[in-house]
């Protein structure tokens, strides 16, 4: 294979782009100032279930699309965890080939749409954007534009389907249907494998189904995408738990060749203080699988979910601002992010705050529970905070909060969503003590295959890393899909 | 998809339903269960397998009507599909020759109960069994359970059918006149607590099979969890059999009520619908 810089050389060469970059001379590209991504209005959105982000028109992005400046080292790459080639795909959109620059994004990445909607841009591709490393001005707003340019191709109704090699019959499951295994599954299909993608759940997706809410991602995009998946040749077999529907074993005995496990970090962690197990305090993936899995607060389905009027949500990445949202969109008066530290130390994508802070939320910042108090019927009506304040840096080197003694005060709540972290999917563990784990519990893997311990199991996203995001997840996907390349052929020439 | 193949009533509100589901047929143990959702509406619950046929490729749930979902689940026919099925779920029972076990089993946990009767009885134990329920009418799977036990007792609150008191009566009098090695109780919460109480006085080791509010059932969402000794655990991983001297019924009953209100109103509108 050539070497990656060479290939960008070559492609940036190319004349149209060479062409474009004449046209609008450097200094007009960087004068202009960045545009806002257009949002619903805050006080309306925060009473329904809309897309909050309603991403650019076609005079937007093309005004967006000229403001890059087509670098001959475009250092924006070098943030990507999947290598979009990303001069080219916005340069395609200046040309106004939009199709085309869908084309480019899916070269490297199967989900573009999701990923320009849930990246965290700032801190990837964006961070190391020529504007906000050399210029101090705000980047090229290029998750906004790799969105503009996926919706674009889904609208037009001519979703293209990757080519696909002529099959080889050779037969690889994957474990998992969120952003990992998927990416994984197509680029295995492509390779010509013969893939089945099977799901615990009831529908395919994982995290992006049942965790990230309709308001930032519609389900509906997920499954264009997955629809474009199944026209490739993958199939999928949902409500089909590996290691109990059928074991490792008898899947091999099927003619399995080689397994791929994305099977996500599951378990809820909790902060064990008193009271944690009274009703109405529960995990922010049991609260998130209630209403965007099980649509609990649509009156026509079954499941039920728990509403109050002051919602308490521990904790302060991407999960409990999903929370915190949601419990505002379902009717809560208070809705309030308690954070152990400060707003800058928050994980969470810095748009989600925003988006947050405008739809009234509020933010109790350096405050920790400590204590729940229930009433009669055990149901939770008060929480009893700490203030914190912060001490030297962590190991995380994020400052340590550090509890300020007789600062507790009580606050009244309805209901409290834990949302403090999560840990590997245990059922697996239990079923496959061959594969090796660390003492995280997360599953151990050569960094360059994703190949664990166990020759023909290969892993990647949350189950490898812990928690992490979409889009690694499913460069992992894309790894593993090589790696397991390489096996079968080592063994086939056995 | 998975098509039900035979039904019959066991009481009024209890059904006992075979369904098509080969792959779990063949790798269920007893202890395990499965979560059913009928309808793209619907919601998730768990149910025991009771039993099942490997060579037919089919499982055996008994279900009991408490709400919307139980009520949709025993309204459908032989012929009806369930729309999901997935399993099999949960730790299965550690079944080994131990010596004398006795099983006891209240309402509906009659069901999840006989898998583990027969289970302990074919790995060579003598298991002596008590069931229990309101009446005559609510007993359920007497004839399965002689099968699989040496002695059966029954025991009605108002004596129409074994002997009438309550099943702890029926325990301490096996207690009373010979050695247990192990107990297991199943049923409803309030019935497991006294349970438990009971054999504790007597320090025979004691399992219960919790019934907890579960969504998933793979570990994801922390519905089902309980305090067992002190320590959170989520029945749907790390159980659903406990040690039953250690688990705090008095909390998990209260959870089992925590969307109550919810549950009344909306098998209401199943009933108007
Ligand atoms: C609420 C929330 C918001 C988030 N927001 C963002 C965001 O804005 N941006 C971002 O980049 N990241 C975000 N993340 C993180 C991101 O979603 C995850 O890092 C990513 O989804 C991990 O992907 P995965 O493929 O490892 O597994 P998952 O998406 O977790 O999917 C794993 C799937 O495997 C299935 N499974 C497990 N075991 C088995 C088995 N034995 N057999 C069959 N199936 C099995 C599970 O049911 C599940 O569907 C968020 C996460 C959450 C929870
Ligand atoms: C591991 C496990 C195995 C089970 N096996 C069986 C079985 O083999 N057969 C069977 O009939 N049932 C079994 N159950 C209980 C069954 O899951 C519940 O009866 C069912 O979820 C009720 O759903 P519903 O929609 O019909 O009623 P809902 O509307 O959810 O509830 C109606 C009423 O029942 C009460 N209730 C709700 N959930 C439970 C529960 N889990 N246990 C007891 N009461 C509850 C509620 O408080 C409410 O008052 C099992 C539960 C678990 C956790
Ligand atoms: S996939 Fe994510 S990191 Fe890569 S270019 Fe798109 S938004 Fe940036
Ligand atoms: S670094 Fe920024 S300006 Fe340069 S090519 Fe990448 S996106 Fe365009
Ligand atoms: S049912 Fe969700 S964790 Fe047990």
């Amino acid at each position: 294979m050539k070497n990656i810089a060479d290939y960008l050389k070559e492609e940036r060469k190319q004349e149209w782009r060479a062409e474009l970059r004449k046209k609008v001379k450097a200094k007009e590209r960087t004068s202009r100032e960045r545009t806002q991504m257009p949002e619903f209005d805050p006080e309306e959105r925060s009473h329904n279930y809309e897309e909050v982000n309603l991403g650019f028109d076609e005079e937007q992005a093309l005004f967006e699309a000229t403001r890059c400046l087509d670098c001959p080292d475009p250092t924006c790459i070098s943030g990507c965890p999947v290598g979009i080639n990303i001069p080219k795909f916005i340069k395609k959109i200046e040309a106004n080939d939009y199709l085309g620059a869908a084309g480019v994004l899916k070269e490297t990445n199967a989900l573009p749409a999701v990923c320009g909607r849930v990246c965290p841009q700032e801190k990837q591709c964006e961070l190391n954007c020529f504007y906000t490393i050399k210029l101090h001005k705000p980047a090229i707003p290029i998750g906004s534009l790799e969105r503009f340019a996926a919706d674009y191709e889904r609208n037009s109704g001519q979703v293209a389907i990757p080519e696909v090699a002529e099959s080889n019959g050779i037969k690889v499951a994957i474990v998992g249907s969120g952003p990992s295994g998927l990416s994984a599954a197509g680029d295995l299909a492509k390779m010509g494998y013969d893939v089945t993608v099977f799901e615990a759940l009831h529908e395919i997706g994982g995290v992006l189904k049942y965790g990230i809410p309709e308001f930032r991602l519609p389900n509906e995009i997920v499954d264009v995408e997955i629809e474009v998946m199944r026209k490739m040749g993958v199939k999928f077999r949902t409500n089909f738990i590996v290691g109990r529907t059928a074991s490792f074993d008898q899947l091999r005995a099927e003619g399995f060749q080689a397994f791929f496990i994305g099977s996500g970090a599951g378990l809820p962690k909790f902060m064990n203080i008193p009271g944690e197990n009274f009703n109405g305090i529960m995990s922010a993936n049991e609260y998130l699988t209630r209403v965007n899995l099980m649509h609990a607060a649509h009156e026509d389905y079954d499941t039920p979910v728990l509403f109050g009027k002051n919602v308490a949500i521990i904790g302060g990445g991407n999960t409990a601002m999903d929370s915190v949202r949601t419990a505002k969109r379902l009717g809560a008066e208070r809705a309030m992010i308690i954070y152990r530290r400060s707003r800058e130390e928050m994980p969470a994508r810095v748009e989600e705050v925003h988006h947050a802070l405008a739809e009234g939320i509020e933010f109790l910042n350096l405050n920790n529970p400590i204590e729940y108090f229930a009433d009669e019927n055990g149901r939770v009506n008060k929480m009893r905070l700490q203030k914190m304040e912060l001490g030297e840096p962590d190991a995380s080197g994020r400052r340590r909060p550090v509890p300020i003694v007789g600062s507790e005060y009580d606050v009244d709540v309805e209901l409290v969503i834990v949302a403090v972290g999560t840990s590997p999917n245990p059922l697996l563990a239990q079923v496959m003590p061959e594969i090796e784990v660390t003492s995280w519990g997360t599953f151990k893997v050569n960094k360059e295959t994703m190949q664990t311990s166990v020759p023909d199991i290969f892993a990647g996203g949350d189950i490898v890393r812990g928690g992490a995001t979409v889009i690694l997840a499913m460069g992992d996907g894309r790894k593993a899909a090589v790696g397991i390349d390489q096996y079968i052929k080592e063994k086939v020439k056995k | 998809m998975n098509k039900i193949v035979f039904k019959e009533f066991l009481s009024e509100n209890v059904a006992r339903i075979v369904v098509d589901a080969p792959e779990i047929a063949k790798s269920r143990k007893p202890g395990h269960f499965v979560i059913i959702k009928i309808g793209k509406k619907g919601e998730r619950i768990p149910l025991t397998i009771a039993d099942a046929d490997e060579k037919a490729g089919t499982i055996t749930l008994i279900v009991q009507k408490v709400g919307v979902t139980s009520a949709k689940l025993i309204a459908l026919n032989v012929g009806d599909e369930i729309t999901d099925l997935s399993g099999p779920l949960g730790k299965a029972t550690d079944i080994k020759k131990i010596g004398t076990i006795l099983c006891a089993g209240g309402g509906v946990g009659v069901a999840p109960l006989f898998p583990i009767v027969q289970g302990f009885k074919l790995a060579g134990n003598r298991v002596i069994t008590v069931l229990a329920a309101r009446n005559k009418d609510l007993i359920i799977l007497e004839d399965e359970m002689k099968k699989y036990s040496d002695e059966l007792i029954i025991m009605t609150d108002d004596g129409s059918s074994g002997k009438k008191g309550l099943v702890t009566a029926g325990m301490e009098e096996v207690i009373q006149r010979e050695k247990v090695d192990e107990a297991i109780v199943i049923g409803p919460a309030i019935m497991m607590k006294y349970g438990a109480l009971t054999t504790k006085k007597y320090d025979i080791p004691t399992q219960a099979s919790l019934n907890t509010i579960m969504v998933d059932g793979t570990g994801m969402c922390g519905a089902c969890r309980v305090t067992v000794g002190g320590e959170t655990k989520f029945v749907c991983i790390d159980g659903p059999e406990f040690d039953a001297h250690k688990v705090d019924f008095d909390q998990m009953m209260k959870r089992l009520g925590a969307y109550r209100q919810e549950e009344v109103e909306a098998y209401e509108n199943y009933l108007n619908s």
